[in-house]
């Protein structure tokens, strides 16, 4: 393990060297940090990863089409169910089979489900790095409730494994829709309330504006995506570019900003909530009847070649890439997860910031570690 | 519903004898000095990776863990007398892990929620970096299984350990070897 | 841009060029594959540079979205899929490399700085060195892991196999 030496903590600048994690509070995993102070503001940081690193792509390469699935649901936690899709998606590519509608709209129900879990906890946890306790207790009431969801139809509340190449694994439960009607219209009535909580603060907005500039051609040359992307002004919602399942027959608008700081990156994330709510609505009333999954053989090979799906997860563009030589095991699986891109930025954006700043842009970049490290 | 008070047993171990200004407790130093231990347990912030999710989840509103005084959850090893070591442990951060469980006071514990932690779970095949099982690197109390383990199974455990510490002989304790 | 627009203007603009270095007069930077899911080019090791400099200013490729590497036991094929912000193209651009033992391309790092964490990952997990990098060091694993462990031949005695 790499330790500090004498020479390394007080360099000739008299700068500082000090470290941030891997176990600490404000890393959302474990992420450390090796960062160069004068004083308080920092020269240089430099992030270390490894501290989670699963060996997740060489353990696809010996387990079949179906059972891959699972391990994209361990790594970004907090979207597993796009996660999901994403690699359903490359599997159907290399198939060309065809989705039955019905798998379709409860699929994107599932996904908008998720992303605003995945929003609702990063609202709190914002709040709870940068100082606010209670906004955390609010956020879990409506995840909760997503989690109950989810349970009653898939089976599981964090990690759900729900979606198979070809469709879903079974029918949601009878209650799915009203439940799911249910929730939306309470959080939209309590968003507002959470809006003022945060958003109406003060110190919160002192803390985010101005902090953590990630100008327009930085974001493009860093290959940020997800809201850290489209809040400098880049457009870049895969669901918009590259419509998949039923993503292209619903309206909803591309939130773009361009404060370029972190709390337009707060902004955005808090209008892509609406726009999820919007989404679902369109979408719960009008569920198609029929089949839930295609009829797919039970091994599944796929013929040589490559084959790519992308998403939109709750965080930025999660890339699956399948490598088949036509075995009924990938040849090579690469996932191209969005925070490893969005942590790259850390490094440029926080030149010349204060640590107190460091933490804000952290948290409002929304990072899973464990996507990072895969 | 009666609650039957014999069955359950009182929740402080001694008796009260009531005499004119207030009264006398009556108990053995063991089993009040567990009592304390074990209703304030202080966790350790300590997660790697999905488990920790549950573990917020048991911590918040909806399936709250300071019920039973686990609170105040410390950043730092040395004010903490548990870690719940929440999430996949990879050779790189076995050491961390170590040093953090060195760097705590006696008497501490160690909750190993998850799959992951009992053995390596679903990371277990075909992984060139995954430590399989924690108990490699320190000892384990309680183990939970689940992948994740449900915020009722952690508070499950966190009951057990507390029951568990209510059986610690205190002053026969032996030494503990590190 | 449709696939064979794409193809056509990629050409054009690759052909009118200095000759690259290492290279005979006459052969085409780029070749393409037929089929696929998208448009695949094939670049020799050597004119990796130019020819992603002349794809990402005049073409217009400005984001790199993956950067990945696969060992087929022979060779390696480094793979880069690329872009186009504005008008929605995508492209990948293969390169072999031949060298097993001692892999080893130019970096596209000064061009893409998102290459600069990919190629790390590339070189902790496969070995291919990087020439002109600004800082190639393992990024996942420890300084002193031995071997490469995406590789097909490696070898790891505690590796539990299925």
């Amino acid at each position: 393990m790499a330790s500090l030496i004498e020479e390394d903590i007080m360099t000739d600048d008299g700068e500082f060297v000090i470290n941030i994690g891997p176990q600490h509070p404000s890393t959302h995993g474990v992420l450390h940090l090796k960062v160069w102070l004068d004083g308080e503001t920092v020269k240089k940081v430099e992030p270390h990863l490894g501290y989670i690193h699963r060996s997740i792509e060489k353990m696809c390469e010996n387990l079949s089409y179906r059972q891959y699935i699972f391990s994209t649901s361990r790594m970004d936690y907090l979207s597993a169910h796009i996660n999901n899709q994403a690699c359903c998606l490359a599997v159907e590519k290399g198939l060309e089979v065809e989705v039955p509608d019905r798998a379709k709209v409860i699929r994107t129900i599932l996904a908008e489900l998720t992303r605003l879990a995945s929003h609702a906890l990063w609202w709190g946890c914002m709040g709870l790095d940068l100082g606010a306790v209670t906004p955390f207790f609010y956020a879990f009431r409506e995840r909760e409730m997503i989690n109950d969801i989810m349970e009653e139809s898939c089976g599981a509340r964090l990690t759900q494994n729900f979606m198979v190449p070809g469709g879903l694994m079974a029918d949601v439960h009878p209650n799915f829709v009203a439940k799911t009607k249910e929730l939306v219209k309470m959080f939209r009535q309590n968003l507002p309330e959470y809006d003022q909580l945060l958003t109406g603060n003060v110190i919160f907005r002192q803390r985010t504006e101005g902090v953590g500039i990630l100008t327009k051609e930085d974001a493009i040359s860093w290959g940020c995506s997800g809201a850290v992307a489209r809040a400098s002004g880049v457009s870049c919602d895969i669901r918009k570019h590259y419509p998949y399942d039923a993503y292209d027959r619903v309206q909803f608008k591309e939130i773009i900003s361009t404060g370029c700081d972190s709390w337009a990156r707060y902004l955005v994330r808090i209008e892509e909530m609406k726009e999820s709510f919007s989404i679902i609505e369109q979408l719960i009333d009008n569920i198609p009847e029929g089949d839930i999954v295609a009829k797919t053989k039970n091994v599944i090979k796929l013929p040589k070649g490559e084959f790519m799906a992308k998403v939109e997860t709750a965080r930025g563009e999660l890339d699956v890439l399948l490598v088949s030589d036509g075995a009924a095991n990938p040849y090579r699986c690469k996932f191209r997860s969005p925070n490893f891109s969005n942590l790259s930025a850390l490094g440029h954006m926080a030149k010349g910031a204060k640590i107190g700043d460091l933490v804000a842009m952290m948290a409002t970049l929304d990072l899973v570690i464990p996507d990072v490290d895969r | 519903m009666e609650i039957d008070k014999k069955k359950m047993g009182d929740p402080f171990p001694g008796t009260v004898d009531p005499t004119a200004d207030g009264g006398i407790l009556v108990t053995k130093l063991d089993d009040a000095i567990n009592w304390a231990r074990a209703n304030s347990l202080w966790p350790l912030v300590f997660g790697t990776s999905c488990c920790a999710i549950e573990m917020m989840s048991a911590a918040s509103a909806k399936h709250d863990w300071s019920r039973f005084g686990f609170e105040v959850a410390r950043a730092t090893p040395r004010q903490a007398d548990l870690i719940i070591v929440a999430g996949t442990i990879v050779m790189k951060m076995a050491p961390v892990l170590k040093r953090l469980y060195d760097q705590m006071a006696d008497p501490k514990y160690v909750i190993a929620m998850g799959a992951c932690t009992i053995s390596g779970g679903p990371f277990f095949y075909n992984t060139y970096s995954v430590v399989k099982g924690v108990d490699h690197v320190i000892p384990v109390d309680v183990y939970i299984p689940g992948c994740p383990p449900r915020p009722e199974a952690l508070l499950h455990a966190m009951i057990t350990l507390q029951e568990k510490i209510k059986n610690e002989p205190y002053f026969r304790k032996p030494k503990t070897v590190v | 841009m449709s696939r064979e627009e794409l193809q056509a203007a990629i050409t054009a603009a690759l052909s009118d060029r200095a000759e690259p270095r290492g290279d005979e007069p006459g052969t085409a930077l780029i070749t393409f594959d037929e089929g696929g899911q998208f448009l695949n080019g094939n670049v020799a090791r050597e004119n990796i540079v130019p020819v992603m400099k002349k794809l990402r200013d005049e073409l217009g490729f400005n984001y790199l979205f993956c950067l990945t590497c696969v060992d087929w036991k022979t060779h390696f094929t480094m793979m880069y899929h690329l872009r186009n912000l504005d008008t929605r193209d995508e492209l990948v651009i293969k390169s072999k490399i031949e060298d097993v033992n001692n892999p080893a391309i130019d970096t596209v790092s000064n061009l893409w700085q998102t290459a600069n964490f990919h190629e790390r990952e590339v070189y902790d997990l496969f070995g291919v060195k990087f020439y002109n990098h600004p800082d190639l060091r393992r990024i996942f694993l420890d300084e002193q892991w031995p071997g490469y462990p995406l590789r097909k031949n490696y070898e790891d005695p505690n590796m539990i196999e299925l």
